[in-house]
């Protein structure tokens, strides 16, 4: 409580001009016209690496550790949070998200140390969406009244599956009556601000079960559902089982299935799809994640965790893609010695930065619209870009594109062959781009290692 | 002097010593007499002369070999022949040993066989040649050993090079028996009407059985088991005896001294700094450095700059004589000036040329590609390296829509492409695309206008875009192969099924033994070309060898089939079959493309058409999904590097109307199944 209470101060005190506390995350940007204003705020996403178990499909970069090093873990994040935060420059963050890993696993005081972190550099505002994914253990649950203390406002809850069979296939800690007792005690203490994922395309799940699944998660969840199609990832036990012929995944026919399926059943429950796999009723979308697909800066901090930022405070004007160190004891390591353990740089030039807003905003439902595109690129529209291509030409008539005095979007057919699209208009992009602006100095990235003594 | 080498030579006939007479005269007018002539002195004066291999070939190691004392009849060409693996290399190294003409050690493993492909395969691919001294019964003899390469796909440079022997050790296995290349490699040198020793080897093999081998010897050759000798040549046992049968029993070269100068040309290669290195069999007069020669074949004329014995590494003499075998430098600069067969004279003294010679005729043809246009130059000087050593390849640049400019060539056989292939990947490092083998068809023109368009009747059509219509064709012609198949009587059954399956008449089948069973049958050359030894191989347990010799052409029902994306013709793809196999290969190319062209947002039809009519067709269903499901902050990195080799290779599609299809689908459909 003493601790909420000094960090609501610090907040306060350094509440900025351009963050005033009545604006909710990522809201303001869109009204801005000058991109030189991408720079002054970002998200934030901090990565806790650490799990209790390996589920049989994830393929992320997670740990599951050996001793209690929370002390530790929490000084190096509260350091790294604060070292980049400075690099960054930036008066305001939009938004902050803890992912892993398992960071339901951490102790609130982490969360709220962090926290305290990022508003001694910038402003958060208290509105500023906060969130935290959650495993539905009892554990997990019995924390998340003392995560809403620590500044969380938002949890995302890793459901999976409502099918203890499956649950266990999948290699989760849960079962079924776990997850949905979290998900009410979540809403209890976040209302409105819960969101639950779920899989699909499971191995030996029938479109009738998903559907059926699909109408009990209604029952339950809140304003939020992310569904996921289960992607199988190279290294991972699933794969492997799927490979051998021990375990069955459900035919391409048949997810495409589930997924329109679960689009018009989640539609006619009044859940707007705003993304691939995400939506969201009463407006409840992660402000967090939107930040991502409209191209703004984001801070990553964590073992492995990626960021998109100009470094201002060294003198660098432009974005990079930086990562994070990936194993944990060797990240500790360089924060402790240089106060973060940023592995690899890549300046991004203008056309890799343009290839990133494209393919991020075409993800989501509204699609990019023509002021989004000018933040990025002054010279050229989106229909000067896109305009003259056959293969565009051929996705408006045959209605999968839409290109119009909105913007360049998809249409609800061609949201789920976005990825048959993408390559033919990155090599439009890129064409037009080479061909109009010829002397761009920043076209081409370069790769900065950053030593590691 | 003079009378010296009378001397020396008087139990030859007086006819021959007239002529080394005239020889000497010869060698004065050009300074070289005294010099020959001590040489020979000392070498008379020897007291070891007679008595030693050893000794000799050590001596002779040191100086220049005077060759004119070895009258013809002191002279045996020989070869040796043997199915893969029986241990002809082995028997070879024994007798380059036994002579002294390498040293005895553990290292002489296939000496003669110096490419890296010949030893990894245990097959010899370029003839090399070694001239063996050795002592019998008081009389040294001049023993060339000319080695042939060992499978029927090299038959033509098999027959030249038995062309130039007066016999042969024919080499079996005394545990596997005869094998199909003993009966391939017996019939070329029974027809040559060579000597033939039966070499019975590895009978120190626990399963050795000579006995029966023996017999088999005497059931499918028609030789008496007494004629066989029992070696083995990995210890050397009786070998000394498989010496003393070819002076015995293989027959001296006729060859006279005083004719025209006249050699065979029985191999050749290229040397970076000399050029063409010719092996010949000398077959009348004699032949010295200086001289002007000609080749019969396309009548250029060249200085000799070097002549030589090879032992098997060169060794320069001054002459070479009628009967003897050597190599020969003169400034030639390709190989297909001294190309195997042709015949060689004296400028002055103009020959017939000896029979038998066919410039090389390639029998299986396919395309080679640079796997990235960018080591087209690489993969062009590698070919033309290699090239100038064989001139049995017939290159012909090509270009395809799909795999871009690369090369069509022509091989004896289907060893012979490999060969190449793996030597252009080992010595050349150059990795490359190599397309499905195919046959050279023929076709008989019945328009008129094309006949006078062609300049003759009869076409020959390598490359399916030049099949001529049936409306102007009165008959297509397929290459034919008389194969030989042998292999344990558990299998006929099933081999004879496979064959049938290949459009395959049966000629003959005997058992040449109790178990074994020779079979063979008339194949159309298309059906053997792709995968039949390797189906023969896994059918039989690795039991049953095949080999094939070439048997013209005959009359076939063949068409031309395109293969079609969505109505669309793929040039590249078009093929020539033989009716009965048309629904077969349709459908099979069709399944390949199926699986090689990635789903794509509308449906993709796959089929194979004869003229207008559909036989085969596959669908490539549209993609239903297609996109990431999870792509927040951490994923963008590595999506992008996804799409972005996505946006490279949809530059590099190939557009077939609006289907892309990346070159690996081409690849695929076109290379060769990897084994």
């Amino acid at each position: 409580m003493i601790k909420h209470t000094l960090r609501a101060v610090g907040r306060a005190l350094s509440v900025g001009l351009r963050c005033s506390s009545d604006i909710s995350g990522g809201e303001l940007i869109d009204e801005w016209t000058n991109s030189s204003h991408l720079t002054q705020q970002a998200s934030l996403y901090v990565h806790w690496p650490y799990c209790l178990r390996r589920c049989s499909y994830c393929n992320f970069n997670k740990y599951i550790s050996r001793e209690n090093n929370d002390h530790m873990m929490t000084e190096c994040l509260q350091r790294e949070t604060e070292t980049l935060l400075q690099l960054s420059q930036v008066s305001c963050i939009t938004s902050v998200f803890f992912g892993g890993g398992t960071p339901s696993l951490a102790h609130p005081s982490t969360i709220a140390a962090v926290l305290e972190s990022v508003s001694r550099q910038a402003n958060l505002s208290d509105k500023a969406e906060v969130t935290l994914e959650v495993n539905p253990t009892p554990a997990g649950k019995s924390k998340l009244e003392d995560f809403s203390r620590a500044g969380v406002n938002r949890f995302s809850i890793g459901v999976q599956s409502l099918q203890d069979e499956d649950l266990n296939i999948l290699g989760r800690d849960h079962s079924s009556h776990q997850a949905l007792k979290t998900i009410e005690e979540a809403r209890n203490v976040c209302p409105g601000r819960v969101s639950v994922d779920v899989m699909f395309g499971r191995p030996k799940q029938s479109v009738e079960s998903w559907e059926k699944e699909l109408s009990e998660l209604l029952r339950v969840c809140d304003d939020h559902v992310s569904l996921y199609q289960l992607t199988l990832e190279r290294g991972t036990q699933l794969f492997r089982q799927v490979q051998g012929g021990e375990v069955t995944v459900p035919a391409e026919d048949v997810t495409a299935e589930m997924y329109q399926c679960a689009r018009r059943t989640l539609h006619q429950h009044g859940f707007l799809q705003y993304e691939v796999s995400n939506f969201a009723r009463h407006n409840a979308v992660s402000h967090h994640n939107m930040s991502y697909w409209k191209g703004r800066q984001y801070i990553g901090v964590g073992p492995g965790a990626h960021g998109r930022f100009a470094p201002l405070g060294e003198g660098g004007v432009l974005r990079e893609a930086r990562t994070q160190t990936l194993e944990p004891d060797v990240w500790i390591r360089e924060v402790r010695q240089r106060g973060h353990g940023t592995r690899r740089r890549i300046q991004l030039g203008h056309l890799e930065l343009l290839e990133e807003v494209l393919v991020m905003g075409m993800r989501m439902t509204e699609g990019i619209d023509h002021k989004h595109w000018e933040l990025f690129s002054p010279q050229l529209s989106l229909s000067e870009v896109f305009g003259t291509s056959t293969d565009v030409q051929e996705w408006l008539q045959s209605g999968r594109l839409v290109l119009d005095d909105r913007g360049l979007r998809c249409s609800w057919d061609g949201l789920a062959l976005l990825d048959s699209m993408l390559p033919a208009l990155l090599v439009e992009l890129e064409r037009q781009i080479r061909q109009r602006l010829p002397r761009d100095p920043h076209s081409d990235g370069q790769t900065k290692k950053t030593s590691n003594p | 002097m003079s009378f010296c080498l009378v001397k020396r030579w008087c139990e030859a006939p007086l006819l021959r010593r007239v002529l080394q007479l005239k020889m000497c005269v010869r060698k004065i007018q050009n300074n070289n007499m005294t010099f020959t002539l001590l040489r020979h002195r000392w070498m008379k004066r020897l007291p070891v002369f007679s008595s030693s291999v050893k000794a000799i070939s050590t001596q002779t190691d040191k100086g220049t070999i005077d060759l004119s004392k070895f009258p013809v009849d002191r002279i045996r060409n020989f070869c040796i022949i043997a199915h893969i693996d029986h241990g002809k290399s082995t028997l070879a190294d024994r007798l380059l040993e036994m002579t002294g003409a390498i040293a005895k050690t553990e290292k002489n493993k296939q000496v003669l066989d110096k490419l890296q492909v010949e030893r990894e395969r245990g097959i010899t691919v370029k003839a090399q040649t070694a001239s063996l001294f050795y002592s019998h019964q008081g009389q040294q003899h001049l023993l060339n050993l000319i080695d042939t390469p060992g499978h029927v796909d090299f038959s033509y440079e098999v027959s030249r090079s038995i062309s130039a022997c007066q016999g042969v050790l024919l080499i079996v296995d005394a545990n596997q028996g005869v094998q199909a290349q003993t009966v391939a490699n017996f019939y070329l040198a029974f027809e040559a009407q060579l000597a033939i020793i039966p070499v019975i080897n590895k009978i120190d093999l626990k399963n050795a059985d000579p006995e029966r081998v023996e017999s088999q010897i005497e059931k499918v050759f028609d030789i008496p088991g007494e004629e066989c000798i029992r070696i083995s040549a990995k210890l050397g046992t009786n070998v000394e005896k498989v010496l003393q049968a070819i002076v015995d029993r293989i027959p001296p070269p006729v060859a006279s001294i005083d004719d025209p100068f006249k050699a065979l040309v029985f191999d050749s290669n290229f040397d970076h700094y000399r050029g063409v290195v010719a092996n010949i069999a000398v077959f009348g007069g004699r032949v010295r450095k200086g001289d002007r020669i000609v080749s019969a074949h396309l009548g250029k004329t060249y200085e000799v700059n070097e002549l030589g014995l090879l032992r098997p590494d060169e060794h320069p003499t001054q002459k070479l004589f009628a009967g003897q075998v050597g190599y020969l430098i003169a400034g030639m600069k390709d190989v297909k000036e001294a190309q195997i067969g042709d015949t060689l004279y004296l400028q002055e003294q103009p020959v017939e040329a000896l029979p038998g010679f066919k410039p090389a005729k390639a029998m299986v043809f396919a395309g080679m590609y640079p796997m990235d246009q960018s080591e087209y130059p690489g993969l062009r000087s590698a070919v033309e390296r290699l090239t100038l050593n064989d001139s049995s390849v017939t290159v012909q640049r090509d270009s395809s829509l799909a795999l871009g400019a690369g090369f069509r060539l022509g091989f004896l056989g289907l060893l012979h492409m490999e060969v190449f292939n793996q030597r252009l990947e080992q010595e050349y490092n150059a990795s490359v695309i190599v397309t499905a083998p195919t046959v050279p068809y023929k076709a008989i023109l019945s328009s008129a206008k094309l006949i006078k368009e062609h300049g003759s009747e009869e076409i020959t059509i390598v490359n399916p875009a030049q099949f001529p219509d049936r409306s102007v064709v009165s008959e297509y012609l397929e290459p034919m192969v008389l194969g030989t198949i042998l292999t344990p009587d558990s299998f006929t059954g099933k081999i004879m099924t496979l064959c049938l399956n290949r459009r395959a008449v049966q000629k003959n089948m005997v058992y040449i033994d109790s178990q074994r069973v020779m079979m063979k049958y008339l194949f159309p050359l298309n059906e053997i070309v792709v995968d039949f030894y390797d189906v023969l191989k896994s059918l039989s347990s690795g039991y049953a060898s095949f080999d094939y010799e070439n048997a013209g052409y005959q009359a076939a029902d063949l068409i031309k089939m395109d293969f079609l994306l969505n109505g669309r013709p793929v040039e590249e793809l078009t093929t020539i079959v033989h009716r009965d196999r048309a629904y077969s290969t349709g459908k099979a190319m069709c399944e390949r493309l199926k699986d090689s062209i990635p789903r794509q947002m509308f449906e993709i039809a796959v089929q194979a058409a004869i003229g207008s009519k559909i036989i085969a067709r596959e669908t490539i269903k549209a993609y239903r999904k297609n996109v990431l499901a999870k792509c927040y902050g951490g994923d963008i990195t590595r999506k992008m590097k996804l799409l972005k080799k996505q946006a490279e290779g949809k530059k590099k599609m190939r557009l077939i109307g609006s289907v892309e299809v990346p070159k690996d689908a081409f690849i695929n459909v076109l290379k060769r199944k990897d084994k």
